[in-house]
């Protein structure tokens, strides 16, 4: 990697200080930070780590049913914190996030800041409608995600907290790309007294999306049955070495399928 | 009972002790006094023209001790390749110059263009981003059919075109095959692909040079399966360094696969830039350097065709392959396509006719070589495939056709070349039956289809050629090395014995299996025997560790020894008992005096050949220390029948793979958990290339496939508990131990068994398919059973890239 200052704030505050520098990036879990900058592929002037930033860390639950989720909070933490929070599919998703090496270091905060076109949590995100909180505004999920690695995000600006209204029931089914086990498709399903949310990562060229036809379709009819004659348009899926553009379509399907039987 | 000590025995690997503490001495570990650092500028495109190159600024930076480009290394040789081919014109194959650094073109993504030495890692890698190169980019070769059609952009300029040679074998045959195809009751024919792999072992490549002023010496560290091979084509083609005044040491080496036999340019780089720069000089490959510059390996593109007459015989095979080997010829890349390919095609059975046709071509991509198996994975594929084929076109059942074929009678002549000394196929598939239970394949496929998936059976066999080689037979057939094995066993005075053998372990377990062979012979506790390899200064000229050869040649070299130490022992013996060494035994560590009681100790003997006070010195000399060199006569014939169960899931395509057993005939056993190990470890990259594993370039000659996140490895969660037996045992009958070798049969024997268990899923499922491509994963699965399109699928033609998706 490349040379960098390095600061460590104990507030937010003092964090979006320390981001006014030029060039300067927020470090979160660094779980593609690290990797990108070992290879060279980004120089930031500064690193401001927001790992020793208690206020943005931790679980809990608010007087409107959502749990609420410090940008700052690992993985690990997520998966324990859920389950006795009744938000099982959460769980689910949190626990097989990588390695617990991975679980133990990534924050929500980072992945949702990165928006990996394969990562798990902006499918729980667009699914369960959930707001992103920042030092300095509240965006709600279905504005937050703009296409492959990018978001609303201002220059400097942190995700302090997620507020995801808590389902009655949900499930999270992903089907792991061979090599990178992120993945290829990944559907989370969310109902809730008087809607279905569906959230579709790793599939589309535009990133995570809400599949509308099929939360239609389960809104009125919460089974795996209801969605078996719906299919997303290959057009626009993404196509690698991995997938064709054909099967990730086909994958949206019988993940959604397969997260409502699990959420049952 | 099992024995708990000798020949037979399971005794733990004693190397693991300092592997898994984290005290081996692997390469990277060896810091030498003064050492700078190299960092390589590769080239980022498949093929181009180097225009200009400025290192000015960077030879300027903090740091830098020196820059070097493809000028520095005019005066110095290139890469040798240590296999020459001859084609079916009569006439040697195409041999590019391989320079150290690029000079003029740069030919695949990787390619090595200048070298900066640094006092740092970091400053070596500053600079080297601060070299200017222009590149006048070229069309990218890829495809190996468009390589060899007319007018096709050349990879190397000077060469006629990108044709290496067109070989066929046996040429004599071809007549005869051609006529024998066209007169058969039944053809099969199957188009394959035989994917391109990278080694990826846990270990990467790492070079440390240094070179003594004082006295003129060079010393090379490097990861290396074979430092005597380095040394003599490093020394004598590249650098021109006498061997005397150059010592190769290949210590701890964290796994090879074949990809670590070769001499690579960064070896050469850093011995001569040591002398260059007066300071030692030091690689370490990152994992994104090991994937564009490590040999990969396979990389076929097959059609095969068996003809079978109205009995089901199989009455001729006839291949025409196109091999892949880069951009240039890595050392024993011509042999892998041809002499242990196509010596493999008649298998474990009854052919009388075949021909192999290979055609190996360049391209602008890593050159590929030997990995694990080697040409002979590539052989038994295609012919398990097509068998498997053929029997479901005749409607039979596709282990009674091989039974039926199965040569029964040994020694048996090939047609195609070999004479396989011993076997009994019909054994071990009788064995496979037990130990796979493949009378509860039934119910158990009934039990997957209550749970919605489709199971799969899929068995085959195979047949490889270990122990190489015969160097008198390799010589003919265009090895430019013998491959003999050496060994010294050196008994010291008070009756401890270190042998260095020109073997090298780099996860066999050596330092473990060894002491037993000799631990048996005198009959003494394995503790006391310790196995040095891997230094050229203390072992004598040595070929090093591949083509499942250890015991069975270098073992064998070491049991050479080992009786002449014992012969000059029982001499002294004999004087100290007063007896005739004619009426002497060796047994349970003592020599005594046969039909009496008078006895003598192993360490009184060796104590005596030190201390030579009461010793016979008119007949025999002071000292017990033997050297031995073995070459074998034939080579060995391990074999074996493995049988893969696997559910599909027919709404994804994804593949579990749910019993996997292995029945395999190595002759005699040294120590069976070792056995087993290195099985289960050919079983999971044999798994890993028939469903993860796929090294890919897109059309502009870029590696896709270029680190962990698009290159999938077999993962423990990715394979079942393995059944494995190595029971039936018929010994070799040509080496003093009658060992065969087990090293590459896992990875030869299970990528059929596994894609012959696919198909047979999704027969089963109503999917009418002939074959899907290696690997196969869920997509090209589920392209396969929807008739979809699956990019590069399709004709060979079409899959030749190495298939996108």
């Amino acid at each position: 990697m490349y040379n960098f200052d390095f600061e460590r704030p104990k507030s937010v505050a003092d964090a979006v200080k320390a981001l006014q520098t030029e060039e300067a990036q927020p470090l979160g879990g660094g779980q593609t930070l690290i990797p990108t900058l070992k290879q060279r592929l980004a120089m930031p002037s500064k690193l401001v780590s927001l790992a020793g930033i208690d206020e943005i860390k931790g679980v809990c639950k608010d007087d409107q049913n959502r749990l609420c989720i410090g940008g700052g909070t690992v993985h690990r933490v997520i998966a324990e914190k859920a389950m006795s929070e009744g938000f099982p599919g959460l769980t689910g998703l949190a626990s097989k996030i990588g390695d617990p090496a991975v679980r133990n270091r990534g924050t929500i905060g980072g992945s949702l800041a990165n928006n990996d076109p394969s990562a798990c949590y902006p499918a729980a995100a667009m699914a369960t409608g959930a707001t992103i909180v920042t030092d300095r505004r509240e965006i709600a999920a279905d504005d937050y995600f703009k296409g492959l690695f990018e978001t609303a995000l201002e220059e400097g600006e942190i995700i302090t907290e997620v507020k995801m209204p808590i389902p009655e029931a949900s499930a999270y089914m992903k089907f792991e790309q061979p090599a990178s086990r992120f993945p290829l498709v990944g559907v989370f399903v969310a109902r809730f007294s008087d809607r279905v949310g569906v959230g579709v990562t790793g599939a589309s060229e535009s990133g995570v999306f809400r599949w509308t036809e099929a939360e239609r379709a389960l809104g009125s009819d919460f089974s795996a049955d209801a969605v078996k004659g719906l299919s997303v348009p290959a057009d626009g899926m993404i196509s690698d070495l991995h997938g064709t553009a054909e099967y990730r379509a086909h994958l949206v399907g019988v993940m959604t399928r397969r997260a409502v039987a699990a959420a049952q | 009972m099992p024995k708990d000590t000798g020949i037979g025995a399971s005794p733990k690997r004693r190397e693991d002790v300092r592997f898994l503490t984290g005290d081996g001495n692997y390469t990277d570990d060896i810091n030498v006094h003064g050492q700078a650092y190299v960092h390589f500028l590769r080239s980022d495109v498949a093929h181009g023209r180097i225009t200009s190159i400025d290192t000015a600024e960077a030879g300027a930076m903090p740091g830098v001790v020196r820059v070097f480009t493809g000028k520095d290394f005019e005066g110095v040789g290139s890469i040798p390749c240590g296999w020459q081919v001859t084609g079916r014109d009569g006439k040697p194959m195409q041999e590019p110059a391989h320079p150290v650094l690029a000079q003029g073109k740069v030919r695949h993504v990787g390619d090595p263009i200048a070298a900066v030495v640094a006092d740092t890692p970091a400053q070596a890698r500053d600079a080297a981003e601060a070299i200017m190169v222009d590149i006048e980019d070229l069309p990218a070769v890829v495809d190996m059919k468009a390589a060899v059609a007319d007018g096709a952009t050349k990879v190397h300029d000077d060469l006629e075109n990108n044709l290496c040679y067109d070989w066929g074998f046996v040429e004599d045959n071809r007549d005869a095959v051609d006529k024998a195809i066209k007169d058969a009751a039944h053809v099969t024919t199957l188009e394959l692909v035989n994917n391109r792999l990278v080694a990826n072992p846990m270990e990467p490549r790492v070079a440390v040079g240094v070179w003594e002023k004082g006295t003129d010496n060079y010393t090379l560290y490097t990861t290396s399966q074979n430092p005597h091979v380095i040394r003599l084509l490093m020394g004598a083609f590249v650098l021109g360094i006498p061997e005397h005044k150059l010592r190769v040491v290949a210590p701890d080496v964290g796994g090879g696969f074949g990809t670590k036999i070769f001499h690579y340019a960064e070896e050469a780089f850093c011995t001569f830039a040591a002398k260059a720069c007066r300071r030692p000089v030091k690689w370490t490959a990152s994992r994104s350097e090991a994937f564009m510059s490590d040999a990969h390996g396979r990389d076929h593109v097959t059609k095969i065709e068996l003809a079978l007459d109205a009995d089901h015989n199989f009455t001729a095979v006839r291949t025409e392959t196109y091999a892949n080997m880069g951009a240039y010829l890595s050392t024993f890349a011509p042999s892998v396509p041809t002499w242990l390919h196509g010596t493999l095609m008649a298998g474990n059975y009854r052919t009388p006719l075949i021909y192999v046709n290979v055609k190996a071509v360049f391209t602008n991509t890593v050159p590929v070589d030997a990995y694990r198996g080697a040409g002979r994975p590539e052989a038994t594929f295609q012919l398990e495939r097509v068998i498997d084929k053929a029997a479901r076109e005749l409607g039979v059942d596709p282990i009674e056709l091989r039974r039926k074929n199965f040569i029964t009678e040994f020694p048996y002549a090939t047609p195609v070349a070999v004479e396989y000394d011993t076997g009994d196929y019909p054994a071990t598939m009788d064995k496979l039956s037990e130990i796979a239970d493949l009378s509860g394949f039934d119910a158990r496929r009934k039990e997957s289809e209550a749970k919605g998936k489709w199971r799969g059976l899929g068995v085959n066999c195979y047949i490889e050629a270990c122990g190489i080689a015969p160097s008198n037979l390799v010589g003919q057939l265009g090895a430019r090395a013998g491959l003999y094995e050496s060994a010294t066993v050196r008994v010291n005075a008070t009756g401890g014995i270190t042998v260095m053998t020109g073997s090298h372990s780099h996860g066999q377990g050596h330092e473990t299996s060894f002491p037993q062979v000799i631990a048996e012979m005198i009959g003494i506790d394995e503790s006391m025997v310790e196995i040095v390899h891997g230094d050229t200064a203390n072992t004598p000229m040595g070929m090093g560790t591949y083509g499942s050869r250890s015991i069975a040649v270098g073992g064998s070299a070491m049991v050479r020894a080992a009786e002449k130490v014992v012969n000059k022992a029982k001499k002294i013996a004999a004087h100290l008992l007063e007896a005739s060494d004619s009426d002497i035994e060796l047994k349970e560590g003592k020599f005594s005096v046969a039909g009496t009681d008078k006895s003598v100790a192993w360490g009184d003997v060796t104590l005596a050949a030190y201390v030579p006070h009461n010793y016979p010195l008119e007949d025999i000399e002071p000292g017990l220390e033997e050297t031995a060199f073995y070459d074998p006569a034939n080579f060995t014939y391990p074999s074996g029948a493995y049988a893969c169960e696997v559910e599909v899931d027919p709404e994804t395509g994804q593949v579990t793979i749910e019993r996997f057993a292995a029945a395999d005939d190595f002759g005699n056993v040294i120590n069976p958990m070792i056995v087993s190990g290195q099985v289960h470890g050919g079983i999971a990259q044999g798994v890993g290339q028939a469903l993860l594993e796929n090294c890919s370039y897109d059309s502009e000659g870029q590696l896709l496939s270029a680190s962990y996140m698009d290159y999938a490895m077999p993962r423990a969660a990715d394979l079942p508990m393995f059944t494995v037996d190595h029971s039936c045992q018929t010994p070799c009958t040509h080496n003093p131990l009658g060992v065969k070798g087990c090293g590459e049969a896992g990875a030869i024997g299970s990528p059929p068994s596994v894609v012959n268990a696919v198909i047979d899923a999704l027969h089963s499922g109503g999917c009418k398919i002939d074959h899907i491509d290696m690997p196969l994963t869920p997509s090209r699965v589920w392209a396969a059973m929807t008739g979809a399109a699956a990019a590069g699928h399709g004709t060979a033609e079409g899959r030749s890239v190495g298939g996108e998706v």
